[in-house]
């Protein structure tokens, strides 16, 4: 039987933690994210968990640990923000090259500067190509979800990868709001307990982790990440569907709010698919087709899925909570546009940077997306495929 | 009550508007509503403007954005009537609870013509009586509930008793000046 409770994000993340109850934690405290470790400190400090928790100086040491950790063989955790990730950059590429699949929970937050505690993507838009895997959640129950959900995903033996759950930064992370928690023992059941094939402390089988690879063999252990991203796909769904059995919520690549008849789509990620969603009802009130396609799995990318849900739309609209810095457009819709081009779909799509630095994001803003869609649909016209939501134009 | 009911807090950091919005909230989950408590967070520091939300539905919520068209308002300290636009965006069908003891014509001036319904309390008093210090939060609580319908006293108060034993487990001897604090404020709300 799920619990009903009401919690904030950092506080549902925090929770998932406790009843995943990892053999390390090593975090350093940031704003959004440091109530996570902050809370997870009580937990180890109260024995509700027996987790060694590791108070280090840096999120560069924080990482560092959490792959000494996983490459002894145990199961480690940690939670950053923003400048957080930046530090650990070194580390991220070591850990996901070791295929340590350390989890983490990223609570999103602009990269400075200048400086800004405040939420956009621009944190996890830097570690798009680094070999994490990155589940999105749209409230604090997707985060407490895809938490429970993300050890059987990271561990798998096709996969061996890192993997981060994302969750934006103050809108779900300091928002009080009603979730559906799992039993202790449920969780337990459906985490398992972590069996990984080779790791440091197995004397019966002497190994070193992270040598010298030179020509002869860095190319091959690189497209071995890139397969086990591949393979990636498929053990997410697998977990998707068995999380669902215990649970009861189901999830999958990305949620398609209201796609069956859709013109007008908008594709986005993390707390602004609900907006979207309520936006989107409200026009379907005044009979026009909005649909809304919540991104959850950013890596692995799942291209043709997503270039097939979007097929049927009239006119595309993709939000980027990160600028690209490219002259081209956000990263979201260089990926997006680039899966509809592969797989032959052709559907007037347009690209929104929006949100930035928290700049917040009203069902207003959203509607004027629908209304530009409802243009291009029209039209078929698009002057300017890289635009702007929210900004002051003064 | 109506499907969706929104409430924006005003403050001053340091007053407890925050708490205040997320016991609002609490109490609305304890009575089986779905709730969002959230502030808006800025440079946070004793003294200065803060705001905080609430939506109250009796469906899920998916909304994630700050308030721009207040079921209600709640203004913590008067003294933001003099730099605050507490009414913008707030609905005439709805109304502002406010902790003053400035009159009738004095709040009129300052609501930019409000034309909802103007409630006033004076929580100075009702705090200083029943806990013996400054702590606007719990009489501001009970009048919003109060005003906004969104439970009934009884439930309210027998929530909140149950709030305070957890909250104060380390100092019981404040519940019974927090409960009293509520009690009065319940009755002393008043329409101005």
């Amino acid at each position: 039987m799920s619990i009903r409770e009401r919690l904030s994000g950092n506080e549902a993340a925090a929770t998932a933690m406790k009843q995943i109850n990892p053999d390390v934690v090593a975090a350093f405290p940031i704003t959004p994210s440091t109530e996570i470790p902050q809370y997870f400190s009580t937990f180890v400090s109260n024995g509700t968990v027996d987790t060694e928790f590791v108070a280090v100086e840096s999120e560069h040491s924080a990482m560092s640990a959490c792959i000494g950790a996983e490459a002894a063989g145990g199961r480690a955790m940690t939670a950053t923000s923003a400048n957080g990730l930046s530090l650990m950059w070194e580390m991220i590429y070591i850990a996901s090259s070791l295929r340590l699949p350390i989890v983490m929970s990223l609570v999103n937050r602009a990269v400075s500067g200048p400086l800004n505690i405040h939420n956009d993507h621009s944190d996890a838009m830097g570690v798009r190509d680094s070999g994490w895997i990155m589940l999105f959640s749209e409230n604090n129950q997707e985060a407490y979800d895809n938490l429970l959900m993300a050890h059987r995903i990271a561990e798998n033996s096709k996969v061996r990868l890192p993997l981060m759950v994302c969750q934006d930064g103050f809108i779900t992370s300091h928002s009080i709001e009603n979730i559906e928690l799992e039993e202790d023992e449920t969780v337990k059941k459906f985490v398992g307990t972590y069996k990984p094939e080779h790791y440091l402390l197995n004397d019966k089988e002497p190994i070193a982790m992270g040598p010298l690879d030179l020509q002869a063999y860095l190319f091959e252990h690189k497209a071995q990440q890139a397969e086990a991203m591949r393979n990636a796909k498929k053990v997410i769904l697998e977990v998707a569907e068995e999380f669902e059995k215990v649970t009861g919520r189901k999830y999958s690549f990305f949620e398609e709010y209201k796609m069956e008849d859709a013109e007008l789509v908008i594709v986005c990620m993390n707390s602004t698919a609900g907006t979207a969603k309520f936006t989107a009802d409200k026009l379907r009130n005044e009979g026009i087709k909005a649909g809304v396609l919540k991104l959850r799995v950013f890596r692995p990318f799942p291209a043709e899925e997503i270039a097939k849900a979007l097929s049927k739309a009239k006119a595309i609209a993709i939000l980027d909570k990160a600028d690209g810095l490219n002259a081209v457009g956000g990263p979201l819709f260089t990926d997006v546009t680039s899966a509809m081009y592969v797989n032959n779909v052709k559907v007037p799509t347009v690209n929104y940077i929006y949100g930035i630095g928290g700049r917040d994001t009203k069902s207003d803003d959203i509607e004027k997306v629908y209304n530009d869609l409802q243009e291009i649909a029209k039209s078929g016209n698009i002057d300017n495929p890289y635009r702007y939501l929210g900004l002051r134009r003064e | 009550m109506n499907n969706l009911i929104e409430i924006r807090w005003h403050g001053r950091g340091g007053q407890g508007a925050k708490t205040a919005s997320l016991l609002l909230a609490d109490a609305a989950f304890n009575t089986g509503k779905y709730i969002q408590g959230f502030p808006e967070y800025g440079p946070e520091r004793m003294g200065a403007p803060i705001t905080a939300y609430n939506r109250i539905s009796t469906e899920p919520i998916t909304i994630h954005s700050n308030i721009y068209e207040p079921d209600y308002v709640v203004v913590v300290d008067d003294t933001l009537l003099e730099s605050v636009d507490v009414t913008a965006g707030l609905k005439k069908t709805g109304a502002i609870v406010i902790n003053t003891t400035k009159d009738a014509e004095y709040l009129k001036q300052h609501l930019n013509g409000y034309e909802g319904e103007i409630y006033k309390i004076d929580a100075r008093k009702i705090s200083l009586e029943t806990l013996g210090k400054y702590f606007p939060n719990t009489p501001m609580l009970a009048a919003i509930v109060k005003v906004s319908k969104v439970m009934t006293d009884e439930e309210f108060l027998n929530d909140m008793k149950g709030s305070f034993k957890h909250k104060f487990a380390k100092k019981p001897e404040v519940i019974e000046g927090n409960m009293k604090a509520l009690e009065i404020a319940l009755k002393e709300v008043e329409k101005v």
